[in-house]
């Protein structure tokens, strides 16, 4: 590590960021909007913010939890019964005579409220639940992301949460494209938009966590009784590095609404989280950027790239043998053992961005030390 | 005048009674150790005035107030710092990180840099490995960081916890002689030990805990020389 504050490396890795974006917006402009390239940064950016957001409560403030889906779920949900024009609603709530709610949110709006609803019912089961420790709080948290995913397809809530039928027709990551008046799209930003929410959320999470108070969440990850001995209050603070982690976990869900453009409570499943800690283990517990980057490759391996394993595939007149509807999730299986088994840190182990640009740096400089 | 004025001490863990009613006092600018053998209630003093166990019954007073009702992060504000046992610095904190945890309660930034460049002064080892993780430091090097993160909180009271535990006997000489020095710049020092010997020969005060009651009480040179310290404690061969 480097001992000024902005060293070269972390301006590089700004720098880095920054010609990603611009990559991906110029990309977006000339490539067919349809490729699957596209549909693979949208949800990565999703996966990334919830990684993250998983990753701070997990790797930073060692509280195990897995309530990631039921938190996400929570989000997608506010943002979508918020944002459904008012005109539409009588198709989506067909059963439920429009529902109750009448009115409509601006997008960002809705995506902030979606965070905050997360996090007030993060701080509602915190109260109980984080009094467990490690494996106890993870059931907890599992069993809790169960009953919401349980309550919203509850009848007596249709009205408001449309039971266990789903909400569509909000808006979703296209309606961020910039239109001619005879429909067809100027500009494009519909990648775009969800990777500057993800890297706002994402950037915030970082500030917080080389704050001082995440500073206190790391030494409480390290030894609680001496983090007490030091002052710092164990309760409170857990209880808010987990409404925090849950907020963002909200606003990723609603993103996740944008992205499917439906939302029903039954795909929210315990699934869905492990798939979340998946991306954080193998990105490496404790480094942001790990997460970013194992969430991009996950999503682009589970959707993109392994899709030619699941048809029939032929070299010259040779049928490639095994090669058949499902064999991808095989070969993903043993992808994912065998990165596990040379990785055992994860990707990045608990490095970021700047300190492999500094390990760069140092080589080049001839190694000064080591 | 007493800094520190414990009560008829009690605490219970479940059923056991882990301190049967203790009383003992801390001069200002003294070191006062509390001696014993495993289990007889050392740390649990310790913890119990810091507020990270709950008391049964009886008075803790430091500075003519009670702290009996106060959490651990009032403790630490009102001026009493723990030096925990096994020294317990943060792995995965770098050191200075870890000395910036110490002084988490405190908003004064000119001043907080200033103690941690005093602490740097103090322990220019520590100095060196600033960036360095704290978990790779030798254990004199963790010991001497779990000290200066105490002293970050700017203690007027210092407790320390079985410091000399698991150190090379050279090392332990210079915690003992870094406990000296912390007592000639004013400050006053609650120590713990296992150590009889170094600990009686640098206590102003001692008390030799069995079972959860105090059982001896003097000065270090009187209980140095007490045949059944001596017994008990330093061995019979000890000088």
């Amino acid at each position: 590590m480097n001992k000024k504050k902005i060293d070269s490396a972390t301006i590089i890795s700004a720098v880095i960021v920054l010609a990603l974006y611009a990559a991906v917006f110029i990309a977006e402009q000339l490539i067919p909007a349809t490729s699957m390239l596209f549909t693979v940064i949208k949800k990565g950016a999703t996966y990334a913010l919830v990684a993250v957001s998983m990753n701070l409560l997990n790797g930073f403030t060692g509280i195990f939890s897995l309530g990631q889906a039921g938190f996400m779920l929570i989000g997608a949900y506010v943002y979508g019964i918020f944002t459904i024009p008012v005109a539409s609603r009588m198709d989506v709530y067909q059963y439920y005579n429009g529902g109750l709610v009448q009115f409509t949110l601006p997008v960002f709006a809705a995506m902030l409220l979606a965070g905050l609803a997360a996090a007030f019912f993060a701080f509602l089961i915190g109260l109980p639940v984080l009094r467990l420790k490690s494996d106890y709080l993870a059931i907890a948290t599992l069993g809790f992301a169960e009953i919401i995913r349980a309550l919203f397809q509850w009848d007596k809530l249709g009205p408001v949460t449309n039971g266990s039928n789903m909400l569509r027709l909000f808006p979703s990551f296209n309606d961020f494209n910039i239109k001619n008046a005879d429909g067809t799209v100027a500009v494009y930003f519909s990648t775009l938009v969800p990777m500057l929410i993800a890297g706002v959320c994402i950037g915030v999470i970082i500030l917080l966590i080389n704050s001082t108070f995440g500073r206190a969440l790391r030494a409480m990850k390290d030894d609680e009784i001496a983090a007490e001995a030091m002052g710092i209050r164990l309760a409170s603070h857990k209880r808010l590095a987990f409404c925090i982690s849950s907020f963002f976990a909200g606003v990723g869900g609603a993103m996740l609404a944008m992205y499917q453009t439906t939302v029903q409570a039954k795909s929210f499943t315990t699934a869905m989280t492990y798939e979340i800690l998946l991306i954080v283990v193998i990105g490496g517990i404790g480094s942001v950027t790990g997460s970013c980057l194992s969430s991009f490759l996950f999503v682009a391996a589970s959707e993109w790239w392994l899709r030619f394993l699941d048809q029939k595939q032929m070299i010259g007149d040779f049928e490639v043998p095994l090669l058949r509807n499902g064999f991808r999730l095989v070969v993903f299986s043993i992808i994912i053992m065998i990165v596990v088994l040379f990785f055992r840190q994860g990707i990045m182990g608990t490095k970021e961005l700047p300190d492999l640009i500094r390990g760069l740096q140092g080589k080049n400089k001839g190694g000064a030390d080591k | 005048m007493s800094m520190l004025k414990v009560k008829d001490l009690k605490v219970n863990y479940g059923g056991i009674e882990a301190l049967k009613g203790i009383s003992f006092d801390v001069e200002q600018g003294q070191i006062v150790t509390l001696i014993g053998a495993n289990g007889a209630g050392k740390s649990t003093t310790l913890r119990a005035i810091s507020g990270l166990v709950k008391t049964a019954s009886g008075a803790i007073n430091f500075l003519g107030r009670d702290i009996i009702p106060f959490n651990a992060q009032q403790v630490v504000a009102e001026g009493i710092a723990m030096v925990p046992e096994g020294r317990r610095v943060f792995d995965n904190l770098t050191v200075l990180e870890n000395l910036k945890i110490g002084a988490y309660l405190r908003s004064d930034k000119e001043e907080v840099q200033a103690g941690i460049e005093d602490i740097f002064q103090r322990f220019p080892r520590l100095k060196e490995r600033e960036w360095q993780l704290a978990g790779t430091l030798s254990g004199g090097e963790q010991q001497m960081l779990a000290v200066g993160r105490a002293m970050m909180t700017r203690p007027k009271l210092l407790m320390m916890d079985e410091p000399s535990l698991g150190l090379a006997p050279l090392v332990v000489r210079d915690i003992f002689s870094i406990i000296r020095d912390l007592k000639s710049e004013g400050i006053t020092i609650l120590l713990i030990e296992q150590n009889a010997n170094a600990a009686l020969r640098c206590a102003d005060q001692a008390y030799v805990l069995e079972t959860g009651r105090i059982t001896m009480s003097g000065t270090g040179e009187a209980l140095l020389a007490d045949q059944r310290v001596r017994d008990a404690y330093l061995g019979s061969t000890a000088r």
